[in-house]
């Protein structure tokens, strides 16, 4: 019977795979050669390896500090230290532990949490932009329909909402839970359930 | 460290994203720097902002960024460890987190411990921001009614162990609790209990004690 079926059933030439990238093995490809492009700087110390990382992650660095609520020049300013510690700090990455976007991403974080403690007056006393809150949330809708692309596209808006708030906005869960006025429970439990979706979507990126 | 309470993975969410206050982003790094398991987690709450640093559109540097950091990497380095992922030799008590020990600078003994009740003492780290932390050192046999208001409250037990509702509480443990939580914990061995708490609202305690307590601690 076990060999009537193998025979029968040409399971192999069914399961021929086509050659071309899914648009997640293609982002994986570009993240891995940054990567390697980060590793390498910690070898040679290369400063042209630096600019090509400076190139692709300062403006992303910059972009992500912007989120956070920092004036331009701050930003800037953040960025420039951010990177500074990418060069000095090389050495410490390591690939298998983390993607460079996710390890730059850390250092980028930390630099803007320290500059957030330092000026704290100066952060807190920026002005809100959008008043009207019906605006506010049609434009953080469209910003994840339109970026967070695949993985965070497949979660419920719920989730996505929280978690783009959460990351890009450097929002409080509690802040979240008024700006949203959902119970702060509720919040918790949307990000639990997105992590636990994009931690098998992302198993192997991490 | 046999470490058998671990931390929300909202929590570590948190955490990554950057959005913690002072107190519990130094108690996460603290037990992060014990816990083997949640250093995993937070690498997956990590790639999180790594993916979402892929997909940001970016933004516009100033016409000479990179030359003038070009010309900054020769620079002499200098102090720039944060505490929260330096791993060099703790100063002060070798049986702290390295990032507490840091902070604190001095043995837990020679700490200037203040008494806020019947074999309770305390010591508030008055980080700045929102929140609080402290540490507190519980008598052996003394129970400390308790209660969460609303907020987040993150504690470590970082030396000797308790009890509450919620399970029994030994060094490296944490204790994640939000929304309107009621607990007694209760120091069940004949060592102080010394306790990292941290909380993104005000500490507030209930009972009796609680009503004799509050006032000593000012909140
Ligand atoms: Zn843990």
């Amino acid at each position: 019977m076990q060999e009537f079926d193998a025979e029968g059933g040409d399971v192999n030439a069914a399961a021929v795979t086509p050659q071309t990238l899914t648009p997640e093995q293609r982002r994986k490809q570009v993240r891995d050669e940054w990567s390697a492009c980060l590793t390498r700087l910690a070898e040679t110390r290369d400063k042209s390896e630096f600019a090509r990382l400076f190139g692709y992650f300062a403006p992303r660095v910059k972009s992500y500090i912007l989120r956070l609520g920092m004036p331009d020049a701050t930003a800037e300013e953040v960025m420039q230290e951010a990177m500074l510690l990418v060069w000095r700090k090389a050495h410490l990455f390591n690939r298998t532990k983390a993607s460079a976007s996710t390890w730059i991403f850390t250092l980028a974080r930390n630099q803007s949490i320290d500059r957030m403690r330092r000026d704290k007056v100066q952060f807190y006393e920026l002005p809100e932009e959008e008043p009207d809150p019906e605006q506010r949330d049609m434009g953080e809708h469209s910003i994840i329909a339109e970026r967070m692309q695949e993985a965070i596209a497949t979660l419920p808006e719920g989730q996505a909402q929280v978690l783009h708030l959460s990351y890009y906005e450097g929002k409080s869960h509690s802040e979240i839970a008024e700006q949203l006025g959902i119970p702060l429970g509720s919040v918790k439990s949307r990000l639990r359930l997105a992590f636990s979706k994009l931690k098998a979507h992302w198993g192997e990126e991490v | 460290m046999n470490i058998s309470h671990h931390f929300d993975d909202a929590t570590l969410m948190a955490y990554s994203a950057g959005t913690l206050p002072e107190g519990m982003a130094l108690l996460v790094a603290c037990h992060l720097h014990w816990c083997p398991h949640c250093r995993d987690r937070v690498e997956v709450t990590n790639s999180v902002g790594g993916a979402l640093l892929d997909r940001l559109e970016p933004a516009a540097l100033d016409d000479n960024a990179l030359d003038s950091l070009l010309a900054r990497l020769d620079e002499p380095e200098q102090e720039f460890a944060s505490p929260e992922h330096s791993r060099s030799e703790p100063a002060g008590d070798s049986e702290l987190p390295a990032p507490l020990a840091q902070l604190l600078g001095a043995p837990m003994d020679e700490l200037p411990w203040k008494r806020i009740g019947y074999g309770v003492r305390q010591i508030d780290l008055e980080l700045k921001g929102p929140g609080a932390a402290r540490l507190l050192r519980i008598s052996p046999g003394v129970s400390v009614p308790h209660h969460t208001h609303g907020g987040n409250e993150l504690t470590l037990i970082l030396k000797g162990s308790y009890n509450d509702e919620l399970g029994r509480f030994c060094r490296g443990d944490v204790a994640d609790l939000d929304g309107d939580v009621e607990h007694q914990p209760l120091v069940d061995t004949d060592e102080d209990c010394i306790c990292l708490i941290a909380t993104d609202a005000p500490l507030k305690f209930s009972g009796l004690m609680g009503r004799l307590v509050q006032p000593f601690i000012g909140l």
